[in-house]
């Protein structure tokens, strides 16, 4: 964690900054859900409480605070009360691997903007993601009720099919970077498309070095498969209101309906920071390098220290706005497709998004193979 | 060392959430609790209990049909990050018709899967 214990100091106060970010990300998600809706079905969504309806999220949580708290008799209580609690884990894990912004150097120091750099830091994501499916089911199973059950049976089968589309769909992308750490990644993606291709260098000008002009198949895929990861219409069979009440939270209310809230926004925000990080230059701010946008911020201000903070911030605010971006399309595709059958669901998972990631990681090793070779 | 930072935020959010459920225990409305209230949820019919309700062996078919294709894709990742280094070693061609056996072993296995109408849901 660090080499003393000032620097292990900032990285756990770096850790707990991270999860309160994701935390307080949740209120203003489930607001600009909420008005975002109104405005798609012409309607005007909280408007009542404080300017634009932004107080409905105090009142809303001195609501979740204040209601009975109440566990069914079928419950089994342990699993019942730790589900929630648990659902917080995979969201806040994985966005601390996330890297938020260039590395900040302060004198001796480098601070890397991100919860803890992890090597492996793509496999590191996917596997603590994947323990979401456990949280389901404890919820299902610790509820005693059949709805409940059933509901987290369907989105953990749906949730372990898509993961496999969804690790395919990034080998294309691992094999381009050659690497699973994502600071590094995002190093490739600096400045304007240039690469190596029969032994020239061809180089243009008027597009980013984004990874999803490389790989636009693997983009699409990957996308898709993260919304039925994190059980988001038009994929969230698990909580069909119409044959389920709920879903596996069909038991839950108060604070511990909240906790599972946050973890589902939670998963939603590694998704798209991970959809930012690989096809959209994570950090980096379109057509520049880190270098540039460094030596921009040196003409302005004297010390090193000052301009690499203030290159960290830039970098930081351009990631929130790519991240951003994608949360809303989240929320857009929500209130516009309507919900899959769930045997539609299954066949898209494995039929089509699976053979097509397949198809994209076989086109392109040959051609990172065809275009490496000078011939 | 990432390890201690894992460890250190995932003990941080378990306390988090549990003194979240605390507050809400603390401040949590009228305590009154009867029968029906208690049975499981239903739409006024008595409740099913978890023992009594069924579910699809498709579920656990396709449990295990994750876990080999997973396993599967997780030995791509290897081979991945190091394609373009062994391309630059000498060795690409090798590195790839290898890869291309594996994969064809895959697409064969997930050909059988669907003649043999194991991801059939009805």
């Amino acid at each position: 964690m660090g080499s003393d214990a000032f620097e292990i100091t900032v990285n756990c106060i770096k850790l707990v900054l991270v999860f309160l970010l994701m935390v307080q990300a949740v209120p203003i998600l489930v607001w600009l859900e909420r008005r975002g809706s109104g405005f798609i079905q012409n309607r005007f969504g909280p408007n009542r409480v404080g300017p634009l309806g932004l107080m409905q999220l105090l009142a809303d949580a001195v609501k979740f605070l204040t209601k009975e708290e109440f566990s069914p008799k079928a419950a089994t209580k342990l699993l019942f009360y730790a589900a929630p609690v648990f659902a917080l884990i995979p969201g806040t894990l994985g966005f601390a691997a996330i890297p938020l912004g260039s590395p900040l150097k302060w004198g001796d120091y480098t601070f890397a903007i991100q919860g803890y750099d992890i090597g492996v830091g793509i496999v590191f994501i996917l596997g603590v993601s994947s323990l979401a499916a456990y949280t389901i089911l404890m919820a299902g199973w610790g509820s005693g009720n059949k709805y409940a059950l059933m509901g987290a049976l369907r989105a953990s089968a749906q949730t372990i099919s898509y993961e496999l589309a969804l690790g395919l769909s990034i080998v294309g992308i691992i094999m381009m970077y050659g690497t699973f750490n994502l600071s590094e990644m995002i190093a490739a993606q600096q400045g304007t498309m240039h690469f190596q291709a029969f032994g020239n260098t061809i180089a243009t000008s008027w597009l980013p070095n984004w990874g999803i002009f490389y790989q636009p198949l693997a983009a699409v895929l990957f996308f898709a498969a993260t919304f039925a990861e994190s059980n988001r219409l038009p994929f969230d069979l698990a909580e069909g209101e119409a044959e389920l009440v709920a879903g596996f939270h069909t038991e839950y209310g108060g604070f511990k309906m909240l906790l599972f809230f946050i973890g589902e926004y939670g998963h939603m925000m590694v998704a798209s920071g991970l959809m930012a990080t690989f096809f959209l230059g994570g950090y980096n701010i379109p057509y520049t390098t880190t270098e540039q946008v460094y030596q921009f911020f040196l003409g302005f201000v004297e010390s090193a220290n000052a301009a690499s903070a203030l290159t960290s911030l830039a970098h930081f605010i351009m990631f929130t706005v790519k991240l951003g971006i994608f949360l809303w399309i989240f929320i857009w595709v929500r209130w516009t497709l309507p919900r899959f059958r769930y045997d539609q669901l299954m066949d898209l998972g494995w039929k089509t998004m699976l053979p097509w990631a397949l198809a994209n990681t076989i086109l392109s090793a040959l051609v990172i193979f065809a275009v490496s070779h000078s011939w | 060392m990432p390890l201690g930072g894992v460890i250190f935020i995932t003990v941080f959010v378990a306390v988090f959430g549990c003194l979240c459920l605390y507050l809400g225990r603390l401040c949590g409305g009228k305590k009154y609790q009867d029968a029906v209230k208690l049975a499981p949820y239903e739409c006024g019919i008595p409740g099913q209990e978890k023992k009594e309700t069924r579910v699809s062996v498709k579920f656990y078919l396709t449990a295990i049909l994750f876990i080999l294709f997973d396993i599967e894709i997780i030995f791509m990742y290897p081979w991945a990050t190091s394609f373009k280094e062994m391309m630059a070693a000498g060795i690409g061609a090798y590195a790839l018709i290898a890869m291309m056996i594996f994969i064809a072993v895959f697409i064969f296995g997930l050909f059988w899967e669907i003649k043999s109408k194991a991801l059939e849901w009805d």
